[in-house]
């Protein structure tokens, strides 16, 4: 392994020349994060509404304010009629409508079933599905309060205590953030590495270079190598800005946890070089690295639970080092766990590195051909 | 062993359906300057390229340092010297940065490099050059930086191929004084070029023509085959001979 050094030194200096590169490499993982962090909140809350209050009654705005308070509505007009509500939501100026029939206070009244219509635009499922639960739930609390009221009865006969654990505030940041090291590692480490074998193959470097002596092995490491530093200060700076920017908390053993990521490095350089080794030029490694990136934020569990997907697409899914990698971003960073909990994944982790870049190294041929 | 330097016996080479250089035979003797002539797409260059085992042959059988090509590429990269016709070392690096690297490659320990880096850079008058990057040298600079770092691990052969392209007169000149004072320290240089009066300054020359052999011996005996003419006369009537038998076969 005589020649790494070399290959690392050269290697080394030219990405430290490369300075828009290297600007880039840092950059857009505080830009990612920044932008991730504010604007993805799963927690979907203040659903525009509209209200079509038919009765107009001091018990329908009664019911009307029950759902503006649980905050999950709010109410961005009153309308007079049907048309005019499917109007609203029509043109999108409201996800949701509230009608209250003109028989609601008669029939709350008279003890028969009084109903309250909610409608929603669920074109957009992650908001309907919140407006939809909030809607059931004022329901449900009101009939509960009539019912126990009615019974005689101050106290519930049954209640569900849920302890939201490692999250309790249900944080979106706490979430997203630790996924994101892992997306920008991924995206940054896999592109960068594509490029190597190709570029050199482009300017014409790559025929003197492999006319000499050195092994597939050393010229492999030592181009993956000084990404790796690249890749610890893109997680380094992720992490603070996770922690002083979004409040997201470090509870587990954060040594363990730069272990677990080199590991991860060198697994995404090595799939970068793997492609390096498959495609013939720059623009086809770019294109090659970003039809990558998709499944690795669609299947990896980086925003879409997993479990919610059919088997294939969680087997596609545990084909992604990323995949087992949120894992233990997640278990180390959230729950505090380690090694006893994370093995299994830490193990493929390390197996996925080895063989990936196993697979590079055969893949290339020190050869024109 | 051979006692020749380089030894090729039916040589041949496929891309496809065409074939680029095609039954060739001949032999190299240790510490000759040999030239390899003929026009573009004569083959010079995929020679070379098995030779230096950059290339699979697709027949036939080369020994280089007495290594078989086919058997052991690696061991004979550590004896050769190799020039590629494009310029091929890093624009990104200066010229003392892509020597160190190709010392390091070439094995070179740190203690032996240095010394050897600045013996290479006295022979090579490379001394003013040393911190500027080599994207910024000019054509005779960047050649003989490229040589430069093929003789780190003072090869016994030297490829060249086309060496002198896009080079200004006076530095093809001291280029080729360059090559002759390798030549008489016992390295051996096989070069390919089209200008004549570059293949006159060789011991021997060998004519490419469509991937085969149409002449080989000294340049005053292949100038001699077409009636003691210059050089070049003999090449451009050899060629459109070859030229001719092919499109009457």
């Amino acid at each position: 392994m005589k020649r790494f050094w070399p290959m690392f030194r050269k290697e080394f200096i030219q990405m430290r020349r490369d300075r828009l590169t290297l600007g880039i490499m840092i950059g857009i993982p505080v830009i990612q994060l920044l932008m991730f962090g504010f604007a993805i909140q799963t927690d979907v809350r203040h659903i525009p509404t509209v209200v079509l209050d038919e009765s107009r009654t001091p018990a329908s705005r009664d019911v009307i304010q029950a759902f503006e308070n649980t905050g999950s509505f709010r109410i961005v007009g009153h309308v007079d009629d049907r048309r005019a509500l499917d109007a609203a939501i029509a043109r999108g100026d409201a996800q949701a409508g509230i009608v209250v029939p003109t028989d609601y206070p008669r029939d709350l009244a008279r003890g028969t079933t009084a109903t309250v219509q909610v409608i929603v635009d669920a074109s957009d499922p992650l908001s309907s599905t919140a407006a939809l639960a909030a809607a059931a739930g004022v329901a449900q609390v009101r009939s509960l309060a009539i019912l126990s009221a009615a019974a005689g009865r101050s106290q519930l006969p049954l209640e569900a205590r849920v302890r939201p654990r490692y999250n309790p505030g249900l944080r979106s940041p706490n979430y997203i953030v630790p996924g994101l090291v892992g997306v920008i590692l991924t995206i940054t480490m896999v592109l960068v590495t594509a490029m190597a074998i190709v570029r050199e193959r482009e300017r014409g470097t790559l025929e003197q270079l492999i006319v000499t002596p050195i092994t597939k092995t050393e010229l492999m490491l030592g181009k993956i190598a000084p990404y790796v530093g690249v890749g610890m200060v893109q997680m380094t700076a992720v992490l603070v800005l996770g922690r002083f920017v979004f409040d997201v908390p470090l509870t587990g053993n954060v040594v363990l946890l730069y272990g677990v990521a080199l590991v991860f490095v060198i697994a995404s350089l090595s799939l970068g070089l793997l492609v390096s080794t498959l495609v013939r030029t720059q623009q086809q490694a770019m294109q090659a690295s970003f039809f990558f990136v998709l499944p690795n934020i669609l299947l990896s569990g980086f925003m879409f639970p997993r479990q919610a997907m059919p088997l294939v697409f969680q087997w596609l899914g545990a084909l992604l080092p990323l995949t087992h990698f949120l894992k233990v971003l997640r278990g180390i960073l959230l729950k505090g766990v380690g090694v006893t909990e994370l093995w299994p994944e830490m193990l493929l982790l390390v197996l996925f590195a080895v063989g990936l870049i196993a697979l590079a190294v055969r893949r290339f041929q020190k050869t024109l051909d | 062993m051979t006692p020749f330097a380089v030894e090729t016996r039916g040589l041949t080479r496929r891309f496809g359906p065409t074939t680029a250089v095609r039954d060739l035979t001949l032999q190299i003797a240790t510490g000759e300057v040999f030239g390899l002539l003929g026009p573009n797409g004569s083959g010079k260059t995929t020679t070379i390229r098995m030779l230096c085992g950059l290339l699979a042959p697709s027949a036939g059988a080369a020994t280089v340092a007495g290594i078989e090509v086919t058997e052991s590429p690696d061991r004979i990269k550590e004896r050769i010297g190799y020039m590629s016709q494009k310029f091929g070392l890093y624009e990104d690096l200066t010229v003392a940065e892509n020597m160190d690297f190709y010392g390091g490659i070439y094995g070179l320990a740190d203690a032996g490099r240095s010394g050897r880096i600045a013996e290479v850079v006295a022979f090579l008058g490379l001394e003013r050059r040393l911190p500027q990057l080599a994207g910024t040298l000019s054509g005779g600079w960047k050649q003989r930086l490229a040589l430069a770092c093929a003789l780190m691990h003072e090869p016994a052969l030297l490829f060249l191929d086309e060496p002198t392209a896009g080079v200004d007169p006076a530095a093809r000149r001291s280029f080729w004084r360059t090559i002759h004072a390798l030549a008489r320290a016992g390295t051996t240089v096989i070069v390919t070029t089209h200008y004549m009066d570059e293949a006159a300054q060789c011991g021997r020359v060998a004519m490419m023509s469509q991937g085969h052999l149409i002449a080989l011996g000294t340049p005053a005996e292949v100038a001699a085959q077409v009636g003691g003419q210059s050089l070049e006369d003999a090449f451009v009537i050899l060629q459109e001979r070859d030229e001719l038998e092919a499109n009457e076969r």
